[in-house]
């Protein structure tokens, strides 16, 4: 082979080894879901409230896994809700969550995750009536969690009755669901907190906590803490 | 071209400096220094540090073997050194080198210093985990434990492995069961590791205990702290997206800080534990009546605590 030739050769070799590389990073690795800013206008450490308002779906119908369970975030500015589990949020500041739980019961794995631990006064409201701790072997009554481990909070989502005709667009807008209500202090430093669900809600992979449950923008997030 | 360490001079021909000796004599200081730095200096602050005996034994092993990996690092980099400074090429030096023949003794002696660095760590490794009665080296033992330690009933900790997070707990303070690991100084222990997933490890770093956390086995592990103060808890094995994220703190403590944080515990989980199931040396949710009890309300029937069925149509 020519000299020439031989260099187009290794040129043509490095280029399209160069552009697999860059698809695999910018298409897998640089694309995330929005994160949805709840820091406008709020000074940290300051005990500012802020609001943050969520809804948890049996399904997912605005993505390409429309059976997987889903949590969607309120965009404080537009109202709109977006398939998104990456919010951002003031450090020192008291964060009221409001999460509207529009799924189905599964009963958890372990029952030390049905109590509320790491909120304001160690308590949770459903529909605004006080709860500690809510049993998921009892009956229908524990669809998902909200759980921060950094924080070590955990807030079991309690669910529509057994019976109830759940809805089955998402992000939904009507129909049965039960409104989860409670309060937690952000740290007073920067940082990046993961939150998960507990219930192995994935339905169909090994032990329930595979496909959503794994997903940025499904069952498992971010939670950016800004100072 | 200089001369090679193994070639023969030809007759007549004047005799070269005598490059093993050079090597050996700076080799030889380089690395007693290394050795007396590492053994004296170093030492005492190589992981997993002294907060057991099993940890203790682990950094006496870890030295032992930095100690003997010294004179070896060290040749090979003197000889790299002495070999691009003396035999590199020289302007106007185009000859062949000498053809190199072989040297009995330097075959020799390789063979028997390797031999013996292999045959040594071999009887050192063997004896070290079979030292005391075959305790291990901080590994879980299995569901049959085949040492146990002495110095009276250990405590009872379950290590509850879960996508992602270890909880732990205590079946001698009415079974309550925290997120929160607490140990008592000088009391035995007895770690009973299981997990109510996928394959998670329990890796108690300064505790020296390494134990994996299978479901439906209970995997013994014992350790008995010497000192107060914190160890960390990683998950040591790749069990999903936040595995780098299964981590925590555990805290020994003197025993009657153990027993009023136990019984305040105990008092204070009292309603939660009264939820869970009853204490077993497995937590194998598809063991627990309740759950499938739950499941069967739920309407996901046939899953057997499996919590969803084989012909699940959502496959992976």
């Amino acid at each position: 082979m020519s000299l020439p030739a031989r260099i187009v050769t290794l040129l043509v070799a490095f280029l399209a080894v160069a552009a697999g590389v860059a698809f695999l990073v910018v298409h897998y690795l640089l694309t995330s879901p929005a994160t949805i800013d709840y820091t406008a206008g709020v000074t940290p450490n300051t005990g500012a409230t802020v609001n943050v308002v969520m809804q948890e779906d049996a399904q997912n119908t605005v993505s390409s896994h429309p059976d997987w369970v889903s949590y969607f975030i309120q965009d404080p500015k537009t109202h709109q809700w977006q398939h998104t589990t990456l919010f951002s949020v003031p450090a020192g500041s008291r964060i009221n969550m409001t999460i509207y739980g529009y799924d189905g019961c599964t009963p958890l794995r372990n029952q030390v995750f049905a109590q509320v631990t790491g909120t304001i006064g160690g308590v949770a409201y459903v529909d605004g009536k006080q709860a500690k701790a809510i049993d998921s072997w009892a009956g229908c009554n524990v669809g998902h969690t909200f759980s921060i481990p950094g924080l070590n909070l955990n807030v079991p989502m309690a669910t529509p009755s057994l019976t109830a005709n759940l809805c089955a667009t998402s992000p939904c807008t009507a129909g049965p669901h039960r409104t989860m209500t409670f309060s937690f202090m952000t740290p007073r430093s920067a940082g990046t907190y993961f939150w998960q669900c507990r219930v192995p809600c994935g339905g169909g992979f090994i032990d329930g906590f595979g496909g959503p449950m794994q997903t940025f923008g499904f069952m498992t997030g971010n939670m950016e803490v800004v100072s | 071209m200089a001369a090679s360490p193994t070639e023969a001079p030809q007759a007549g021909e004047p005799k070269g400096p005598n490059h093993g000796l050079r090597i050996f004599f700076i080799w030889l200081p380089l690395t007693i220094a290394a050795d007396l730095l590492i053994w004296i200096v170093l030492g005492p602050h190589l992981p997993p540090g002294s907060m057991t005996d099993t940890a203790h034994s682990q950094q006496w092993d870890i030295l032992v073997l930095a100690v003997l990996a010294v004179p070896i690092v060290a040749f090979v980099l003197v000889f790299a050194a002495y070999a691009l400074i003396m035999w590199r090429h020289r302007e106007g030096d185009d000859e062949d080198g000498p053809p190199i023949h072989g040297h009995t003794g330097i075959q020799a002696t390789w063979i028997t210093v390797t031999a013996v660095i292999v045959l040594f760590l071999a009887a050192f490794g063997t004896y070290e985990l079979a030292w005391p009665g075959f305790a291990g080296a901080g590994a879980g033992e299995g569901p049959s434990a085949i040492w146990t330690p002495k110095g009276g009933t250990p405590l009872q900790i379950q290590v509850i492995g879960q996508q992602w997070r270890f909880t732990y707990r205590y079946p001698q303070f009415g079974g309550f069961e925290t997120t929160a690991l607490m140990l008592p100084v000088d009391q035995p222990v007895q770690f009973n590791v299981t997990s109510l997933d996928v394959i998670h490890s329990f890796w108690a770093y300064q505790l020296g205990v390494k134990s994996d956390a299978n479901p439906g086995v209970n995997n013994i592990a014992f350790t008995t702290a010497k000192q107060t103060g914190k160890f960390i808890v990683r998950c040591n094995e790749l069990c999903g997206l936040w595995h780098g994220a299964m981590v925590n703190y555990g805290q020994v403590v003197p025993m009657a800080t153990f027993r009023a944080w136990a019984a305040h515990t105990e008092v204070q989980l009292a309603p939660i534990t009264a939820l869970l199931p009853a204490y077993a040396t497995v937590y194998d949710p598809t063991l627990i009546p309740q759950i499938n009890k739950a499941m069967a309300k739920s309407g996901i029937a046939g899953a057997n605590g499996y919590y969803y069925p084989p012909n699940d149509p959502v496959q992976p």
